[in-house]
């Protein structure tokens, strides 16, 4: 083994005495075995994690992760990096619930520094309707055991007063907020999981193509990949943005359209914005990095798209939303734009669950919100994996929810992908 | 991305509104197993890596539902047609006026 040493002060001082040359690789580069209890496929945050749960929650061995590039080189690196629990559906609320106190306690229980920092999500509101609709918002997360606070135009002022709080059209009467909501370094969360995948004896499999999927009498028994045929009992997909393509090589259609979104980063300037904010008015949302980039972004581009990179009308519109909820940022240079592919489920939420293939299963359909789902998504699939049957909380994200007529429909759009 | 409307030639993306997949056809509701066929119509996609035949509405414009031809890993559009010339399914263009 070349990657056990556990990160602490003390290691730290010691490779700072040996002129930090003694630090080993992470995770170790390996081979496809013939075979695996477990493969997952798709290195991101939420294939590692599950990899990572299966190992340290449900005592799998024999587990692999197979990646068609390097880990977090898909939408795990190309969010904006916010986590927050401020839903209002039942069969949601619960969910990111636990993903938000997996959160907070990921440092200590990787052994990895992500640089989660709870610095807060605020959504403003704008008029009186809006302000209902948070007030039920906020009771519906208070019930669930979330923290939320409704906060009048004044209280917004104090917390972030360089808003544009008497635009004529959208003057900002206040806003929602999660304290405990905020950001995580994202890379950090693919780097941390994989590494503490890798320690339990997690086969990280890069540069990985999966190109078929063997059913033989209705069971998947394997995966034909770039570097060969890897056996496995169970495949579980967690392929977000690629979903589709995946699972139709087991010859399965899914409720799911790809759809590209794009995050912008400015040039970095001093720390002024505290946390996260959200423009109610239009489709915006803005933090800044730890470097001083302010990151932010809006809608998706809205149709069927594998390009990884969108088209510039939703550009402007992002800025427009910028500049009529924070004006100043009129001042500051874009610095960077790109695009993540995004599974656009047909009510706006995920899929985990076991397929009409046995042995295969679905970790798919997560919106432009997979990133803060990171931690649960993977305990649950890995429940799913090792139970065979749904964790409690995301009991309501079942393939089959369209055909019993029990989609969660958050926004309230029906089957309009592009609309969620 | 620009999109060749058939009757306002060459024009931006955001005059247009995207609908999706102009493959899908209604089932008919008389078909014993309907019920399925519904749902896989309503629901389920085919969403393609490469090419894919969908439907816009030039809504800003002439207000034509176009049929495009596009590869969906570059966002090159190969060709674009009326919908009522180029076999649009029956039915969605309605859908979405009712919606």
């Amino acid at each position: 083994m070349t990657t056990n040493d556990r990160y602490s002060i003390f290691s730290i001082l010691r490779q700072a005495w040996r002129g930090n040359t003694g630090w080993k690789p992470v995770w170790r580069d390996v081979a496809p075995k013939p075979a695996y209890d477990v493969v997952i496929v798709g290195g991101g945050g939420h294939g590692l994690a599950t990899a990572y749960y299966l190992a340290s929650q449900y005592g799998r061995r024999r587990i692999a992760v197979v990646e068609k590039g390097w880990i977090g080189s898909g939408n795990v690196g190309r969010n904006t990096t916010i986590i927050r629990s401020n839903y209002l559906l039942p069969g949601n609320v619960p969910f990111y619930e636990l993903s938000m106190k997996l959160w907070e306690g990921l440092e200590q229980d990787i052994n990895y520094n992500a640089m989660v920092s709870q610095r807060g999500v605020l959504n403003l509101y704008h008029s009186d309707a809006q302000r209902d609709a948070y007030a039920r918002r906020g009771n519906a997360m208070r019930l669930h055991g979330v923290d939320a606070e409704l906060l009048d135009a004044a209280k917004v002022r104090r917390l972030v007063p360089f808003l544009d709080f008497e635009n004529a059209r959208f003057p900002i009467r206040g806003g929602l907020l999660q304290r405990r909501g905020g950001t995580v370094r994202h890379d950090a969360v693919a780097w941390g999981y994989a590494r503490a995948a890798d320690r339990l004896g997690v086969d990280i499999i890069q540069n990985c193509e999966v190109i078929g999927i063997r059913v033989d009498g209705g069971r998947a028994m394997g995966l034909d990949t770039s570097r060969g045929y890897i056996g496995a009992r169970q495949i579980g997909v967690s392929v977000a943005g690629s979903s589709s393509r995946v699972a139709a090589m087991a010859g399965l259609r899914l409720p799911i359209e790809s759809h590209v979104l794009q995050a912008f980063v400015s040039e970095a300037v001093k720390p002024f914005v505290g946390g996260v904010v959200t423009f109610g008015a239009g489709h915006f949302y803005i933090s800044q990095s730890d470097k001083g980039g302010l990151v932010f972004g809006g809608d998706i581009d809205g149709y069927n798209s594998y390009a990884q990179r969108g088209n510039l009308p939703v550009m402007e519109d992002v800025c427009e939303g910028g500049m009529a909820l924070m004006p100043r940022l009129g001042r500051v240079r874009m610095l960077r734009q790109w695009g993540g592919l995004v599974d656009m489920s047909m009510d706006g939420s995920p899929i985990i669950d076991r397929t009409p293939v046995e042995g295969l299963y679905l970790n798919a359909g997560w919106c432009y919100g997979g990133f803060k789902a990171t931690p649960a998504a993977g305990l649950c699939f890995a429940h799913l994996l090792s139970c065979d049957e749904p964790h409690d909380v995301a009991r309501g994200y079942r393939l089959d929810r369209f055909a019993t007529g029990h989609a969660i429909d958050e926004k309230g759009m029906g089957p309009y992908p592009n609309l969620h | 991305m620009r999109i060749n409307c058939p009757c306002c030639g060459e024009r931006s993306l955001d005059e247009f509104v995207y609908y999706g997949d102009a493959d899908l056809r209604r089932p008919d509701p008389q078909d014993e197993e309907a019920g399925a066929k519904f749902i896989a119509y309503v629901y389920e996609r085919t969403n393609p890596s490469g090419f894919h035949r969908e439907l816009w509405y030039h809504g800003l414009g002439c207000r034509t539902w176009i049929v495009a031809e596009r590869d969906t890993r570059t966002h090159e559009i190969y060709a674009t047609c009326r919908a009522v010339d180029g076999g649009a399914p029956e039915g969605a263009a309605a859908d979405r006026e009712r919606s």
